[in-house]
């Protein structure tokens, strides 16, 4: 692979060969891929990038596969969409939503990170792919393992929403619910990975995995005509995502796709799982894991692998991080919902409900283009809204009580 | 009887690729170092140069994070599981 040198540890720079290797096994730090930029540079361009396929299989050239996408073809190249109505009701001139809750083929952003890992773990030859899950990356596994003919075991917390664990089941997975939260399903899996011959796509297929995230960041640059935006707001469960978006917009400024990158990146947090959001505030350079209490299950990691480099980010970009009640996270769904007409899972409503307080805070500037990432579909987490939305207006098939029953006499002809 | 202790594949060089060892010692610190003694080279691999766990090491007494209880002086006895576990990614 002329585009990848390897992998490299990205504390101790210790060099690996590009193998389902994640931790390096001097330092424990994470592995993550080498990249060969000076060759890179040499082919990449909008022009052939825009000629690309329409899904995250356009940027290949900055994804960590030796051939062609394999797995999830139409994965990413969602909707940017911009948010006039929201914008007005928090106060935002230039708002924009890169709206992933419909990425195929699971309505999440997960559909990115598998649709990668999948092609990887099929060029290294592993018949059976697995993963520990706070719901959406089970989705995205169990999905494309089935199309990729794949063997496929999916690991969640058994208190997951119903629409998660049926996403999962439909696609005739093994699916195994640990009585735990998703840290102990994550230590569980760590264990298991280490015994079998399976790419678990989060852990030995990590390096490659967290690379799909990179796309989101491609996508939004090049959506917005090949600029950078002000300001980015990106949920934080694991911490990986933010540091990707970030990754993937300083390497489209250090290609030369886009101008010098000024963005701020801010990250957002359930109040009942905010190990990172704590630390920033409290100033510190470290993660005090926590017990997760929130009904953002999509973010429930108590012990966030990337939350350190998530919070060096922000600070490095002088963004913030910001928490939320779960009333302000159901608050944010249906503000979300009725003004822009997107329904989006509780991991959405955290980042609206934290872009509103940005916004109200001036620390995201009013004149600002910003960018919020609405990352799963609310259909996956009902229950979260079921007890705060409005019941149907029952009526008799008949015109009269219709009327009768919404009042309508008085509107009658206009 | 001893306690138990689960080895991540990167230190399995250093246990003559043994998942599972047994060891003793009243606290981690402890243990560790009553590791060391029988495969050398564990502890700096597991302590960074400040004598801290290192960042990306989580260790984990019968299932609960010892970051929840008491750190490197986390109390163990006879009988109880050690997981030793490189931090993971998200999902």
């Amino acid at each position: 692979m002329a585009k990848i040198k390897g992998l490299i540890c990205r504390e101790c720079k210790k060099e690996y060969p590009a193998e389902p290797l994640h931790v390096c096994e001097f330092c424990f730090g994470p592995l993550e891929v080498n990249y060969n930029y000076d060759e890179i540079k040499k082919s990449i361009s909008r022009e052939k990038i825009s000629k690309g396929p329409a899904s995250l299989w356009r940027y290949i050239d900055l994804l960590p596969v030796a051939g062609e996408g394999s797995v999830g073809l139409h994965a990413g190249f969602t909707p940017m969409v911009q948010a006039r109505n929201l914008g007005a009701a928090i106060g935002l001139d230039e708002l924009y939503l890169k709206n992933d809750t419909v990425n195929h083929p699971t309505l999440s952003f997960k559909d990115r990170v598998v649709a990668v890992a999948l092609t990887r773990a099929k060029e290294f030859g592993f018949d059976t792919v697995a993963c520990a899950s706070t719901g959406n990356l089970a989705n995205a596994v169990s999905a494309q393992a089935a199309q990729a003919r794949l063997k496929c075991y999916v690991f969640i917390p058994s208190d997951l929403e119903s629409a998660k664990i049926l996403g999962n089941l439909i696609y005739k997975p093994t699916v195994v619910a640990v009585d735990g939260n998703y840290d102990d399903v994550n230590r569980l899996c760590s264990e298991i990975a280490s015994e079998y011959n399976w790419a678990f796509v989060n852990i030995n297929i990590r390096p490659y995995y967290a690379e799909g995230s990179k796309t989101l960041a491609y996508e939004t640059a090049e959506q917005l005509g090949w600029r950078s935006p002000d300001h980015v707001v990106v949920p934080i469960a694991s911490g990986s995502l933010l540091t990707k978006i970030w990754k993937g917009l300083k390497e489209m400024e250090m290609l030369g796709l886009i101008d010098n990158v000024k963005t701020v990146v801010n990250g957002a947090q359930p109040e009942g799982c905010s190990p990172v959001a704590m630390a920033y505030k409290e100033k510190r350079d470290f993660i005090k894991p926590v017990k997760p209490k929130t009904i953002a299950k999509s973010l429930a990691i108590g012990n966030p692998a990337d939350g350190y480099y998530a919070l060096k980010t922000v600070k490095e970009s002088g963004g913030a991080i910001e928490m939320v009640t779960d009333r302000e996270i159901v608050e944010g769904i249906k503000l979300l919902a009725e003004t822009e007409g997107i329904f989006a899972e509780t991991a959405g409503g955290v980042t609206v409900a934290v872009l509103r307080k940005l916004a109200k805070q001036g620390l995201i500037k009013k004149k600002g283009l910003a960018v919020a990432y609405i990352t799963g579909h609310g259909l996956k987490t009902q229950e979260a809204v079921a007890d705060s939305v409005d019941i149907p207006v029952r009526i008799e098939p008949n015109l009269t009580s219709f009327e009768k029953n919404l009042n309508m006499s008085s509107k009658k002809g206009k | 009887m001893a306690i138990r202790v689960r080895i991540p594949t990167p230190l399995r060089k250093l246990t003559g690729e043994k998942g599972e060892i047994e060891a003793k010692g009243a606290n981690i610190s402890d243990l560790i170092e009553d590791i060391e003694k029988r495969h050398p080279g564990i502890k700096e691999r597991i302590y960074d140069e400040t004598g801290e766990i290192r960042r990306f090491i989580n260790i984990y007494v019968n299932e609960e994070d010892i970051r929840f209880i008491d750190g490197n002086k986390t109390a163990v006895r006879d009988g109880d599981e050690v997981s030793i576990i490189p931090a993971i990614a998200g999902g």
